[in-house]
């Protein structure tokens, strides 16, 4: 099979649609999924204090 | 430097150095009469400077401190101060280059000092050399923090730091002897390209390792993007610097890729340093250090997970706004258009972030300089991204490409954004590392925030005036459809602007020898801070430095 334009064009007309937005949906879910606010709202508040050490 | 390193991690150090003079000398011995042996030359002396270092420390008394209560600084500090180095060195290059274009007999006559050969030791100087350390010292300072747990190695983060500013010399040295190929960005000849393949995966194992090792469930996002950084820019480099050497005892080669292809990949790669290098990274210093500095938590950690992948899979397709009306295919060109406007979205995600997070403590932003630093960069972030997708656009492309415009937006975003976000960075973080309690002058600090914003406005303004007026000229018709101008007429109609950019980019220099001149003082003759603490100590290295008694 020969790399051709047409051929690239249509993978990156088809495929590459559908992968971005297959990526943005899966992000967005991931993002927003409810019972992960907990953690990323402890993720954004443990910059504040970090200078008491490392644990290991 | 070398004493906390234990006696076997002493004697890795000193046989890497070793071995890195053997390289060096092979490298003299084969490259004879080529600049190739002038660079064995330089790393036979760079890793005969290093094992001295090593020397020193070798029959010392290991260390007696207990590394698991402590962070490993000394390689983030020893970075900062040389990313301070190159910030001086890399923008009075630029600033001699802008004086150039102004009055060209600024040039003196060499052939080193020619703007072909010094153009590149200051974009590479400020880019690999400040930018580079920078992050790398600040991405050390950022892993450790965020995951709770110290460096995962004691040598790797020094050959990281090091090895990579062997890169940067061999790269600058070997522009001012006449060595490139010819890719913006990319120059450094091929032996130089293999080096950085090295050094780049151990910074990746280093990084990978100290996040395993990491005590919080979740990893910050701040290392998302630092990550993001040292993958992709892995990625970029090897392909692009594809090249077959013309011969294993000389610089010269040839690249892998001809032609159209050859432009296309240059641009993936030379767009995407910009994405990765200057703005990725970058980025992963804004959302560690403004919200430190502001003590405010990001304002939304969910819209921080959605720009960092918005940014991530649409930057990578925009290179081809590079090539518009060339011999790349219609569609390509197209594709990086839409791909660069669309990535406003998540830029501007950024932006917001960050400047929303201040919301609460613009007090703060008024009264700190240092905080003003990291505010003014998000507020230029923000500028700079929808300059770049409005000049991506193909309609607006025809009248900024090769203009003064573009250079004038590539400084919007590495003065404005990137540099300011690293001094923002380095002036919150110095302080710190060195136990002070303060910046030795907060006067300097604001001297330096006011001097560098008034560089960067009135070189922005000037390049825009030059480039629009430079694009203009070059498509002004006469009524028998001749050109009105000739390129000579363009030249003299951007002279004053030329003057002005030479003139901002000193004020902006100044402030960086400012910036050079307070961390100097700071380390040396800044009060030192008492750790106050109402416990005895389990550590040797937690006490201060002198102990009381003295």
């Amino acid at each position: 099979m020969d790399l051709t334009h047409e051929l690239t064009s249509t993978v990156a007309k088809s495929f590459g649609l559908f992968y971005l937005i297959a990526l943005s949906v899966g992000i967005t879910v991931y993002a927003y999924w409810p019972s992960l606010g907990k953690r990323f709202e402890k993720a954004a508040n443990s910059i504040l204090d970090d200078e008491d050490g490392p644990c290991r | 430097m070398m004493e906390r390193l234990t006696g076997a991690e002493r004697q890795i150090a000193l046989m890497i150095c070793v071995v890195m003079a053997i390289v060096g000398l092979v490298m003299a011995a084969a490259g004879h009469g080529d600049p190739m042996g002038s660079h064995g030359a330089i790393v036979l002396i760079a890793a005969g400077i290093t094992t001295l270092f090593v020397l020193r420390a070798i029959g010392e008394p290991e260390p007696a401190e207990d590394r698991t209560v402590n962070y490993y600084d000394d390689p983030t500090k020893a970075g900062l101060v040389i990313a301070l180095f190159w910030a001086v060195v890399g923008m009075g290059m630029g600033v001699w280059v802008a004086a150039q274009l102004a009055w060209p007999d600024l040039r003196f006559d060499a052939a080193w000092s020619s703007f072909g050969r010094i153009r590149p030791v200051h974009t590479s100087g400020v880019i690999f050399g400040f930018g580079g350390n920078a992050l790398i010292a600040t991405s050390y300072h950022v892993m450790q923090r965020t995951s709770r747990a110290r460096l995962a190695g004691h040598v790797s983060p020094w050959f990281v730091l090091l090895g990579f500013n062997l890169f940067c010399i061999v790269a600058a040295s070997g522009y001012l002897m006449g060595v490139t190929q010819s890719k913006e960005y990319a120059e450094p000849e091929w032996y130089a390209d293999i080096w950085l393949v090295i050094v780049w995966v151990t910074y990746f194992v280093l990084y990978i390792r100290t996040l395993a090792r990491r005590n919080e469930p979740h990893i910050y996002v701040a290392n998302w993007y630092y990550l993001a950084f040292i993958l992709v820019m892995a990625m970029l480099h090897i392909v692009n610097n594809l090249a077959v050497p013309a011969s294993f005892t000389a610089a010269k080669s040839y690249s892998a890729f001809s032609g159209v292809q050859d432009a296309m990949t240059q641009w993936w790669y030379g767009h995407n340093a910009v994405a990765f290098f200057l703005t990725a990274g970058f980025l992963g210093m804004l959302y560690y250090f403004l919200p430190k500095r502001a003590e405010r938590p990001i304002y939304s950690y969910r819209l921080s997970i959605l720009s960092f992948w918005g940014i991530v899979f649409f930057y990578i397709w925009v290179g081809s706004h590079h090539l518009h009306y060339t011999a790349l295919p219609q569609w390509v060109q197209t594709l990086g258009m839409t791909f660069s406007v669309m990535l406003l979205v998540p830029s501007w995600a950024s932006a917001g972030n960050a400047l929303m997070t201040l919301n609460g403590a613009w007090h703060k932003v008024r009264d700190d300089a240092t905080l003003r630093f990291m505010m003014v960069a998000a507020v230029f972030y923000g500028l700079s991204t929808f300059e770049g997708s409005f000049m991506a656009v193909r309609a607006v492309n025809s009248l900024s490409h090769y203009t003064d415009w573009t250079v004038g937006h590539v400084h919007a975003g590495a003065m404005g954004w990137v540099a300011l976000i690293t001094f923002g960075s380095i002036y919150s973080v110095v302080p710190l590392l060195w136990k002070r309690e303060t910046m030795y002058s907060w006067k300097l600090v604001e001297w330096h925030f006011w001097l560098a914003l008034a560089g960067t406005v009135i070189y922005v303004f000037a390049m825009w005036n030059s480039g629009i007026i430079q694009g203009l000229m070059w498509r002004t018709y006469t009524d028998s459809g001749t050109l009105a101008y000739s390129f000579t007429d363009t030249l003299v109609a951007m002279h004053p602007y030329y003057v002005a950019r030479a003139c901002g980019g000193a004020l902006f220099l100044t402030g960086a020898i400012l910036a050079a001149y307070n961390v100097y003082m700071t380390i040396r003759h800044a009060p030192e801070k008492r750790p106050e603490r109402d416990y005895p100590t389990s550590s040797k290295a937690a006490e201060p430095a002198v102990p009381a008694a003295e």
